[in-house]
């Protein structure tokens, strides 16, 4: 490991709680920023002769505040224009400093700087892409990279974020309780579309944009340091382990996307799958269930089958039912009736869908998955339609692809026997 | 007469977290020629890589104890022994804690789920 590569690593990880304690003191996204940058430098011409200091992000607030106050200073004596308030306000800024360098607000901060990237007035995309730069500190370029866009566009979205968010006001009091947690489930929320962002990839892109899911987890776990007991948090932290497990196996050697009955399990990564079931068992002792605890809990139960058939799915259908009550929607709905083929037949489960046609009318997986249940049931002509609209609203060539598969399959079961037999 | 020592193993989770899975199997590679060196001299005691301090759970052996989140953050007291034990969950292993916490009040047991184990060859 060479130095500077070490010194890389410690800005990038000091970086949540640095931009963080600066955007406190100059209630200025552009100015923390800039202020951190600056620290950056510094840091990046003092530590390789004087060595990385103790308590890096506290190094970095520090000289990152002087640096940006003598700035303010400069630029009012070159404009002559003193503006006293100002000045008498950075110097009380300078002794809170001194009070507040011990840690109590670090969590504060952090939290903070997550939840400005979730404000309700900004799309997702651009949630994550203000995340990605400010928190994460990722370039333009890369963010530009993972997000299959150039890097005028990125800059263009990250600019306008920034300007809707310095016009909505940051709320910089300390948060209450609920206010707190408010704002954790937000943060958690956009952690987790940060991880979709890059598992949704198909196979030609997933490389490309797996580091989205590689920084959903840093982040998830930086906010589990910060929010220790919270069993949700755990749940977050466990789901995005146990699906990011699964990465090696979720392409073919094609790119095709490989649906989970059908993964070399050999390919999960073992070491994911350990943390995000230890992370489970922890998050269960608090008897706080929550959305993300039963999906982790979902995801746990097929991380622990070494076949597909070994899978439990009378419990995957219970978790489900759980989920259902605390979140209905009808994707969830959809994903319980999976489990109940499973466990009751084809039969049962298309029952369960039935009432979901108008609200699924255009979801992929919903007419994916009745085609599914109709071919088993042998309704194969009721199938066809079914898979023929799936096909039609695919996302991505690797979902229709897939499809494909299942009509193949039926073509090839409709033709007389007599066929099968002379093509073998 | 030869002296058994523990080797405990400090470093920033963050960055070996970072690692690449090939860095990081690099690294393993190269400190598992030394491992085997010590196996072969009958030297090698256990080796255990733990999971991340976020799986942690703190047993405080206060009266009554407190069961908390996360690792033992204090730096009032040092490390002075571990275990390993295996057990069916985590429960089961705040119970083992606990009862070896009631012989030995004040300080804290640290549990933390094991992510890698090599028993060694019998050091002894």
């Amino acid at each position: 490991v060479t130095d500077l590569a070490w010194i890389d690593a410690t800005l990038t990880s000091a970086r949540p709680q640095a931009v963080g304690a600066l955007l406190r003191y100059f209630r200025n996204l552009d100015t923390a920023e800039e202020a951190f940058q600056n620290a950056c430098l510094r840091a990046l011409k003092s530590w390789p002769q004087n060595g990385t200091p103790r308590d890096a992000a506290a190094w970095l607030i520090m000289v990152g505040r002087n640096a940006a106050i003598d700035e303010v200073r400069r630029s009012n004596k070159q404009e002559a224009l003193t503006d006293d308030a100002a000045i008498s306000d950075l110097d009380d800024a300078e002794e809170e400093l001194a009070d507040r360098l011990d840690g109590s607000h670090y969590r504060d901060d952090i939290l903070r700087l997550l939840f400005i990237c979730c404000h309700p007035d900004l799309p997702a995309t651009q949630q994550i892409a203000l995340a990605l730069r400010i928190v994460s500190g990722l370039s333009v370029k890369q963010i530009a990279r993972a997000f299959l866009v150039t890097e005028a566009a990125m800059e263009q979205r990250i600019t306008r974020a920034k300007a809707r968010v310095a016009n909505a006001g940051v709320p910089f009091e300390t948060p209450g309780a609920v206010e707190r947690s408010e704002r954790l489930a937000a943060v958690a929320a956009m952690i987790y579309l940060i991880f979709n962002e890059g598992y949704s990839a198909s196979g030609e892109t997933s490389e490309i944009r797996k580091p989205l899911c590689e920084e959903a987890i840093r982040l998830a776990r930086l906010l589990l340091r910060l929010f220790q007991s919270e069993p949700e948090i755990m749940g977050l932290m466990a789901l995005l382990l146990l699906q990011h497990a699964r990465a090696a196996a979720r392409f073919d050697t094609a790119g095709e996307l490989v649906l989970l009955e059908d993964q070399d399990r050999t390919l999960w990564n073992q070491k994911l799958i350990n943390e995000g079931m230890a992370l489970i068992d922890k998050a269960m002792r608090h008897r706080r269930s929550g959305p993300y605890q039963i999906q982790a809990a979902i995801a746990a139960l097929h991380s622990r089958a070494a076949k597909p058939e070994d899978t439990d799915w009378t419990q995957i259908d219970l978790l489900y039912g759980a989920l259902e009550v605390m979140q209905p929607s009808p994707v969830v709905t959809l994903n319980r009736a999976v489990a109940v083929s499973k466990v009751g037949g084809p039969e049962a489960a298309l029952q369960m869908i039935e009432p979901l046609g108008d609200r699924l009318s255009n979801y992929f997986h919903y007419f994916g998955v009745r085609g599914a249940f109709l071919m088993q049931l042998g309704r194969n002509d009721e199938a066809r339609v079914a898979f023929d609209r799936a096909i039609a609203l695919a996302n991505t060539s690797a979902e229709a692809t897939h499809i494909r598969m299942h009509l193949d399959r039926l073509m090839r079961d409709s033709q007389p026997s007599g066929t099968t037999a002379t093509k073998k | 007469m030869s002296m058994l020592y523990a080797i405990l193993c400090y470093h920033d989770e963050d960055f070996v977290g970072s690692w690449s899975k090939e860095q990081d199997a690099a690294v393993i590679s190269k400190l598992t020629v030394v491992q085997d060196r010590l196996k072969r001299e009958g030297r090698l005691g256990p080796v255990a890589r733990l999971l991340p301090t976020t799986a942690a759970t703190t047993l405080r052996k206060d009266d009554p104890p407190v069961v908390l989140d996360g690792p033992y953050a204090e730096t009032k007291e040092q490390l002075l022994g571990f275990y390993v034990i295996d057990c069916e969950n985590l429960d089961a292993a705040v119970d083992v804690a606990r009862e070896l916490g009631a012989f030995n009040p004040g300080g804290a047991y640290e549990i933390r789920p094991v992510a890698m184990f090599e028993p060694g060859a019998n050091a002894r």
